[in-house]
């Protein structure tokens, strides 16, 4: 029922849209012969305004319903349940109850007896819906026309069509990057209240200082368990730290030799695929090391005599690393690539060699921007969830031996948000404190790595 | 426009000045230094140069002059082998300098770009401070034995290309904060840093304010007594300044060589004429 009804919304305005563009462009047309005056905007824009104008109201009626009426139709739901039963039920209870004559007036039917009120109330709600749907139908449509006619009527010669559709597509525009701006926002300020929140139960000192992480998962008041964050921050730096020290140099050189060595046929294979890299599932790379990397690196340990786990910081910043070499090298590719040809041509001029000129004058002259595509792989390993989840062995215990499990933030976040999750004690508020930790974090590091990678750009351009 | 006028008349000056000055003909007569014979360059599939030759003599300024795309800065580029760094480009033919065939398999291009420097279009200082930009290529050369003989060699590379004046308070401060003229002044000292036999400029004025290009032309005019300087110019005027001996290209082609004067007062083929009366080009 719903979905019909919203197409036949959908219908309905694209037919007067349609109608109204026309009819705008039509009659603009005309202005042009039957007088022979310059119009000021071409036929397209007039038709565009009309629409335009259609549209607004349309849309302002649609938005007014869908704010207010679900409120509207639930205010008569509950006037068709009598006011004797009203009285018995709590909220849970009403709410049911609602839901049952909803299902009801959707011709779904509901599980069990109907109590004696319900037939009737729920064929009162199927009439009360259809009734309502044909007002806002039709208030669409009056609504439309008038504004047509509204419009239509403004056309002439030296109206200026343009200009309005423009300030209309840029007011569009902005408004979308408002959404991105406004979903940041909106993601902040959830993240901050129920972190506050979390803080409620536990305090910050305790949270952020605190060295013991066990969560009493079915634990009640005053008996919650510990919040340390710092094993968790200890792990997730240990396995970004050995992420680097493997995607760091390997990336690195592989961006040397792509952008100043390889002969242009083998870059053309060899980037895409190195960038593949890139587009392969975290979760592959999990299995990854979970299956291959792990059980190798505990069995070489045996070999040398050292005690490696099979799940371990080592085995997921391994992985980690190989992930994130993609990044590392494209980024740092395309930067070795922005260092003005003139420069190298330069170095080659007074005779340096082809390492002599990437070591002393393309290294140092794309080092800002190198260091700025680090920081970004770094903010992407920090913030790396399924690898961890399943490499890095899950113990959240403050400890330096890389080659012991550990957790990190985002596993935590994980075990917290899983299972039976009521967001009413620090069990799973928690989620919210870590993720604002890990959210600051990489946010610092986006800014900082901007800030260095726009130094970089000011140089050459 | 008063600047133009004055341009063109210090123009007819310098040709006169030229004319009655000795060293002005004698200098294609001086010892021959580079000699190409019968050079190509293809990048790709297309033919940039059709079998250059042409003799370059010791200490003396040679123009290569020619509209844009005429293969000019290709020829300057085969001189020091810097066509060697540009992927799918191949050099024909043989280039001698002092009787050595540059293209030798056997002949190690660094050294031989320690001998023939390099100015380009654009001031390209390295991101680095003044004293290094002139300390790197005898760094890598390992001209110097100490900290002494360095600065050394960049105060007098700095004096010789007229700058040390001008940075003598600031030789720790980036190179890149000098004015343009500055900068190409910093690149002419780097390149005779390292001590070289021919300075190769490849358009040195290119980017640079009249009174920049003035400096840089006088500079020029100094160093030829020292080195064999090869110049890419898309100014006749500058050709005619600053040079003993001017080749005029046209399509990849080496039209017309000789003593400048001779090119800019009576030149023998058409095309040459049409180029420096401004009816091609």
């Amino acid at each position: 029922m719903t979905q019909l009804n919203s197409f036949i919304i959908a219908a309905l305005l694209i037919v007067l849209l349609g109608f109204a563009y026309q009819s705008g462009w039509a009659r603009s047309r005309k202005l042009v012969t039957a007088n022979g005056v310059k119009i000021h905007s071409r036929s397209q824009y007039h038709g565009a305004l009309v629409a335009i104008w259609v549209l607004i109201p349309a849309l302002l009626i649609l938005g007014l319903w869908a704010f207010f009426g679900p409120n509207i139709t639930r205010a008569f739901t509950v006037t068709q349940i009598p006011a004797d039963v009203v009285a018995t039920l709590d909220q849970p209870a009403l709410n049911a109850a609602i839901q049952r004559l909803q299902a009801l007036a959707s011709g779904y039917g509901v599980s069990g007896d109907l109590a004696p009120y319900e037939q009737g109330a729920g064929a009162a709600l199927r009439n009360f819906q259809l009734v309502t749907f044909l007002i806002v139908l039709a208030a669409v449509a009056v609504a439309g026309i008038l504004a047509l006619l509204f419009a239509r009527s403004r056309i002439d010669a030296r109206l200026r069509a343009r200009t309005h559709v423009e300030r209309i597509i840029n007011l569009l525009l902005l408004a979308c990057s408002a959404v991105a701006i406004l979903t940041t926002v909106g993601i902040v300020a959830s993240l901050l209240t129920e972190a506050l929140r979390f803080f409620t139960f536990i305090s910050p000192f305790d949270f952020f200082f605190g060295t013991v992480w066990q969560p009493n998962n079915s634990g009640t008041a005053g008996n919650y368990g510990s919040y340390g964050i710092l094993p968790l921050l200890s792990g997730t730096l240990m396995i970004t730290a050995i992420a680097m020290l493997v995607a760091v140099p390997i990336g690195l050189m592989a961006a040397i030799y792509l952008s100043q060595y390889a002969h242009h046929r083998l870059r053309a294979f060899a980037k895409p695929i190195i960038e593949i890299l890139a587009g392969i599932p975290t979760i592959v790379f999990g299995f990854l090391a979970l299956v291959t990397v792990g059980p190798f690196l505990r069995d070489v340990g045996n070999l040398v005599g050292l005690d490696i786990s099979a799940t371990s910081a080592l085995t997921a910043g391994i992985v980690m690393g190989i992930m994130i070499i993609p990044f590392v090298s494209s980024l740092s590719d395309d930067i070795l690539n922005q260092v003005p040809r003139t420069l190298r041509d330069g170095a080659y001029g007074l005779g340096a060699t082809k390492s002599e000129t990437i070591r002393n004058v393309l290294l140092p002259a794309a080092l800002p921007g190198i260091v700025g595509a680090f920081l970004l792989a770094v903010s992407r390993a920090i913030g790396e969830t399924m690898i961890v989840v399943l490499a890095a062995g899950n113990s959240p215990v403050l400890r330096g031996n890389p080659f012991e499990p550990v957790a990190t933030i985002t596993v935590s976040i994980v075990n917290q948000l899983t299972g039976d999750t009521d967001f009413a004690g620090p069990q799973s508020l928690v989620a919210f404190a870590l993720g604002l930790t890990l959210f600051v974090i990489t946010l610092l590091l986006n800014v900082f790595a901007l800030y260095i990678v726009r130094r970089f750009r000011e140089q050459y351009e | 426009m008063d600047m133009l006028a004055g341009k063109v008349k210090r123009t007819e000056a310098t040709i006169n000045t030229m004319a009655t000055r000795p060293d002005a003909h004698t200098a294609p007569d001086r010892p021959i230094r580079i000699n190409a014979e019968d050079v190509t360059v293809h990048y790709g599939a297309k033919q940039a140069l059709f079998g250059i030759s042409i003799e370059i003599p010791d200490r003396a300024v040679t123009s290569f002059i020619g509209p844009s795309g005429c293969g000019k800065s290709t020829f300057l580029r085969c001189i020091n082998r810097m066509n060697d760094t540009i992927e799918g480009a191949k050099v024909g033919g043989t280039i001698t300098l002092d009787g050595e065939n540059i293209y030798d398999p056997s002949l190690d291009v660094v050294e031989l770009r320690a001998r023939i420097g390099m100015v380009f279009q654009k001031p390209n200082p390295f991101p680095k401070s003044i004293y290094e930009n002139v300390a790197y290529g005898p760094k890598i050369h390992g001209l110097a034995r100490n900290k002494a003989d360095l600065d050394e060699i960049v105060i007098s590379s700095l004096k010789k290309a007229g700058l040390f004046e001008e940075v003598k308070d600031r030789l720790n401060e980036p190179g890149t904060g000098l004015s343009g003229g500055q900068q190409q002044r910093l690149c002419i000292a780097r390149a005779i840093a390292v001590g070289p036999e021919v300075i190769l400029m490849d358009e040195p004025c290119s980017a640079l304010d009249p009174i920049a290009t003035a400096i840089i032309e006088e500079l020029i005019d100094e160093l030829r007594e020292n080195y064999t300087i090869v110049i890419v110019t898309h100014s006749m005027q500058q050709a005619a300044r600053v040079s003993q001996k001017t080749a005029f290209f046209h399509l990849g082609k080496l039209i017309e060589v000789g003593p400048t004067s001779d090119i800019f007062t009576n030149p023998v083929h058409k095309q040459t004429q049409d180029y420096i009366m401004g009816r091609i080009g």
